[in-house]
């Protein structure tokens, strides 16, 4: 097809093939994310004879381009001429899958996963394997790796005589001497598990799982945990007794953290994949002594699963369990050494009181809430508000509010800003909680006090609250309480406060709707137009070009049209480009 | 032990050297086959070994540039402090350097293939005229010359408040160490972003501070030790699996002094400068200014083993005081079997101890006397008369020549010396190409020899 229609389409599909070797990276990138393109116009043939082999022999280049060429091999079934030919996009996967860089290496196996499929049962066994099996005896490691991943997507499909070679494949490189190589097998293994039949998983699988488990290297062993998981939800119940759970009650208890924080990050997928039966009998005392691990990492970990665990809880005995066996661990934890450890307990623990219930929650679970809402940590005190509403729904808030509101406060006027701007954010949740009342009672004063905090993070984030707030009570409590006192501030001395009325302005237009806004907030915006300070004057022109559609069209002409041009003649520039900007948005010209 | 044969002398010829030439680290990599050598320039140079087992340069390039941190006001230097090679990925081969601040991943790889080919232009970049343009060409890749090239891969900084000092990749192959004064991370190889604090010795108030880290290294098989030693003279083992932050030591190899030799200068002598596993994992080696001292790892109390490397110095310490020689940092290492003990001295002297006969012996490596194919001869520090002709006072001492990098082939007896701004590279002279005896001290005379044709560095 090239060729025929002469230089005008010939021209770009050239730029785009020189451009595959240009010096700049970023051109090259440019044409190797078209690949398509120039496949297309050379033709299938031709792409099968020069441009694949010119693509097998490209892997020199930089990271990027080997990772979107990678990428784009992944789908070019069709531009090789369909599945009867796509065992042409082997070789240069194949050498791209050998490369150094790790996320080359994986796009390439995706790839390679993906075309897999496209291969015919014959195609597998001739082209698919025969790569398999080069790259599971490669020389370097990193061919190695990549062949791990492969193993589970042809074995499905090929002859039994087949499988028992992939089986043995797989099994030399669970024992390779490398820890990468050994590492990529024991993160495939729960894959590979799956494809195979039960008993081949029996005999080959659990021995291989066994061997990794208590690999020399650290690193090899925490990955054999997931795959522990993996296996032991294809095994039928009676026989994981036998087969797996030695093994994972040894990696809960292995000698290094950083396999039983595997442990403990894995807790819940274990507890569905070995039932209800096990999880008492093992899993049960397992968690507790992760909850008591001596490495705070392992206890925040473990302590982070505590709602999911409990919640999976047979029911039947699910209450006994927490109160005699959990409970007592989780009050350790409250006035643990680590503030990470109390921070993830603080994030979970109050969804307990809905599987515990009212009488329990008040008299077990409230006095640690009330101890972690007087934290010294404030992430703690932050995680226990912002999860208030499991509570709620249980015994009300009341029991809670005379310590909440200390907790509050304080936090509300924490040193560091990023504190604050957290409980910012939990505002509106509150209010919701609270109610009204309390809110206007108590916690008004703080959302002003927040429009003035001398952080521009926190005055803003304090206009996107009150905005919220409005939503949640409504424009007639916002007329009353929070707009006298956001005009209030138009007077005040400071040209950041008065900038904050504006900025308030701006948020709460919208939802106070079109009378308040013309009634009460246009005249003060208006009249800020003269302020001396020119930040201001040009923040006028931004107020009035977001809030003029919330006004009618009477206003418009009348009140802001002439405001806008006396900004349009003002001698600093930025003003004039803001009210300029303004009145063309508005369409008042 | 030892016959040394200078097989390569990779110095610059001219006796003339900048500040920049001097060799500041040299490392063996895992197979022998390469040995990278690091500058004050922040240049490294790469040497591969040839079929005939000469050295010769296979790349250099320029690994750190100097730099200022415009926060601190601070000069950060070029200069490469250590050089660490990765376990073989591919063909390629891949090493970290560092300077004070910044740790650098590069990779050295081979190109001998070249696309030829355009559409629109011919081969000197000339535009075509286009209306020859009828076909399309898909680029064709023909042999070339061999191209090595050096690329950086990962650059891994900001997380170092001191100078790095060490730095050590783990037997998991995928994660490494770098040690300050007061703090080792653990980072991971992939990951430039952000590394893990394991060990920080600094005190809330920094007036508090007694000592500082001064190396620090991972055992060679188990992926969860690792070693360190401190100015105070002591090294610590941790045990990475017990907890996530190894400031509790597993074990603490110390000596006990003896009060009554006690002096001003016993805390400054008895600071370690390196500290090396031997291959098996089973001892560690530690360098101090005066002796090299090989630990068992089950044993705390005492070194198994103490090798004076100049003792002749006690008397002078004074004197290397006001100099600062005493600060000098010698680094040690171990032959590929464990058997002997080799590190560095002053007047470009170096030291050999075989630990089965204690045998001992000093050899110098200086342009004078290593001639190619030439034996190096023994030589003997005296203090006050001589005995022989041969003898060297030690007053006559330079100590402004100073070998404080060494390595060791890892398999055979090929050892690397760097001497200021020279690199010699001796192999033992009876050992058969390809094949090595298990090295044992030579009756007189020791026949280190040198090799012809010397290559230009």
């Amino acid at each position: 097809m090239a060729g025929a229609e002469g230089d005008d389409s010939l021209y770009p599909i050239a730029v785009l093939i020189d451009e595959l070797r240009n010096e700049d990276v970023q051109l090259r990138l440019n044409s190797i994310k078209k690949l398509s393109t120039i496949a297309l116009a050379l033709g299938v043939e031709r792409t099968r004879t020069e441009l694949l082999p010119f693509l097998t022999d490209t892997i020199y280049d930089e990271d990027e381009v080997l990772l979107a060429l990678a990428e784009q091999l992944g789908s070019f079934t069709v531009l090789v001429g369909g599945p009867e030919f796509v065992h042409n996009l082997l070789p240069p996967l194949e050498s791209l899958a050998t490369v150094e860089e790790t996320v080359v290496r994986d796009k390439a196996v995706e790839s390679l996963r993906k075309i897999s499929q496209e291969h015919s049962p014959v195609d597998l066994e001739v082209h698919f394997v025969p790569l398999v099996k080069r790259l599971a005896s490669g020389d370097w490691f990193t061919s190695r790796t990549s062949a791990c991943g492969l193993f589970s997507v042809c074995y499905p499909r090929v002859s039994s005589s087949v499988k028992a070679d992939i089986r043995q494949h797989f099994r030399t490189l669970c024992s390779d001497d490398t820890p990468m190589v050994r590492r990529a097998a024991a993160s495939k293994l729960g894959e590979f598990a799956k494809v195979l039949e039960l008993d081949y998983v029996k005999s080959d699988i659990i021995p291989l799982f066994t061997a990794l488990a208590s690999d020399e290297q650290d690193s090899v062993r925490l990955l054999a945990v997931e795959a522990g998981v993996s296996i032991a939800t294809l095994l039928p119940q009676e026989d994981l007794e036998a087969l797996v759970m030695a093994t994972l009650r040894q990696a809960a208890e292995d000698k290094s953290w950083r396999v039983r924080y595997m442990v403990a990050d894995k807790f819940s997928e274990l507890q569905k994949a070995v039932g209800p039966e096990i999880t008492k009998t093992d899993l049960v005392p397992a968690f507790q002594n992760l909850l008591k691990d001596c490495e705070a990492e392992v206890r925040a970990a473990a302590a982070n699963k505590v709602k999911v665990f409990c919640e999976n809880l047979p029911e039947d005995s699910r209450e006994t369990i927490i109160m005699t066996h959990i409970l007592p661990c989780v009050k350790e934890l409250v006035s643990d050494t680590n503030q990470h450890v109390k921070s993830a307990l603080a994030s979970v623990i109050m969804s307990l009181s809905t599987i515990l219930g009212k009488d329990n929650t008040v008299e077990h679970l409230l006095p640690l809430f009330l101890v972690q809402l007087k934290d010294e940590c404030p992430e703690v005190r932050l995680n226990i508000i912002s999860n208030l509403d499991c509570v709620n729904e249980v015994i009300g808030i009341r029991q809670l509010s005379q310590s909440l509101l200390p907790a509050i406060v304080e936090l509300a006027e924490d040193a560091k800003w990023r504190v604050r701007l957290a409980i910012i954010e939990y505002m509106p949740l509150l209010a919701g909680q609270l109610g009204v009342e309390f809110f206007d009672e108590k916690l008004n004063s703080l959302c002003m006090a927040w429009l003035i905090d001398h952080v521009f993070a926190i005055r803003e984030a304090a206009t996107c609250n009150l905005m919220k707030l409005v939503e949640k009570f409504g424009a007639v409590w916002a007329q009353n309480t929070i707009v006298p006192k956001v005009l209030g501030m138009a007077n005040d001395s400071n040209y950041l406060h008065r900038m904050t009325t504006l900025f308030c302005i701006n948020a709460l237009s919208e939802v106070c709707g079109q009378e308040i806004t013309t009634k009460h907030m246009l005249p003060v915006v208006l009249k800020m137009s003269t302020d001396q300070v020119a930040n201001v004057r040009f923040n006028v022109a931004r107020s009035l070009q977001k809030i003029g559609p919330v006004l009618d069209s009477s206003a418009l002409q009348a009140e802001v049209k002439p405001v806008l041009e006396k900004l349009a003649t003002d001698q600093d520039m930025d003003v004039k480009y803001f009210a300029l900007e303004a009145i063309s948005v508005l369409a008042l010209a | 032990m030892l016959s040394p044969v200078l097989c390569s002398d990779l110095a610059a010829l001219e006796p003339e050297y900048t500040e920049a030439d001097v060799i500041s680290t040299v490392e063996f990599n895992q197979s022998g086959e390469f040995l990278a050598t690091g500058d004050r320039g922040g240049r490294v140079v790469i040497f591969q070994r040839e079929p005939q087992g000469e050295y010769n340069v296979y790349s250099t390039f320029q690994s750190h540039e100097p730099e200022f941190d415009y926060l601190k006001s601070l000069e950060i230097e070029e200069k490469i402090n250590k050089i660490r090679w990765l376990p073989l990925h591919n063909p390629a081969h891949f090493l970290l350097a560092t300077n004070d601040k910044t740790i650098k991943l590069w990779k050295v790889s081979e190109r001998d293939k070249r696309a030829e080919g355009y559409n629109l232009r011919d081969e000197e970049g000339r535009l075509k005229d286009l209306s020859t343009v009828t076909t399309l060409q898909v680029p064709v890749l023909r042999p070339m010359d061999l191209l090595v090239e050096a690329s950086p891969r990962r650059v891994f900084a900001n997380a170092h408040a001191y100078h790095i000092n060490s730095i050590s990749v783990n037997s998991d192959c995928e994660t490494y160490l770098s040690a300050d004064d007061l703090r080792i991370n653990l980072w991971h190889l992939n990951i430039t972003d952000r590394s893990f604090n394991i060990v920080d010795l600094k005190p809330e108030n920094m007036e508090d501070l007694s000592e500082v880290i001064t190396v620090a290294e991972f055992h060679p098989h188990h992926c969860h030790l690792l070693a360190f030693s401190s100015s105070t003279g002591t090294t610590r083992l941790c045990d990475m699996r017990a907890r996530a932050l190894c400031d509790q030591h597993a074990k603490l190899f110390e000596e006990a002094v003896d009060p009554s030799r006690r002096s001003f200068f016993s805390e400054i002598v008895s600071s370690v400068s390196d500290v090396k596993f031997s291959h098996s994992g089973r001892y560690l080696l530690t360098r101090d200014y005066l002796t090299v001292k090989v630990w068992d790892i089950n044993m705390e109390n005492k070194p198994v083993e103490t090798y004076q490397v100049h003792d002749y110095l006690r008397t002078k310490l004074c004197s290397l005081y006001e100099s600062d020689c005493i600060f000098d940092k010698f680094e040690c290492a171990w032959n590929g079997t464990d058997s002997v003990i080799m590190t560095g001295a002053y007047n470009n002297y170096f030291r050999m101890f075989d630990r089965a006969s204690l045998r001992d012996v000093t050899l110098e490596a200086s342009r004078e006397v290593c001639k190619r194919r030439a034996v190096l001869q023994p030589r003997r520090v005296c203090v006050g008369k001589k005995r022989k002709e041969t003898d060297v006072s030690v007053d006559s001492l330079d100590f402004r020549k100073k070998i404080l990098h060494t390595a060791w082939h890892p398999e055979e007896n090929i050892i690397a010396i760097a001497a200021s701004n020279n690199l010699y590279i001796f192999q033992d002279r009876l050992t058969p190409n390809g094949h090595h005896n298990t090295p044992e001290i030579q009756s007189a005379p020791p026949k280190w020899q040198t090799q012809a044709n010397p290559p230009t560095y």
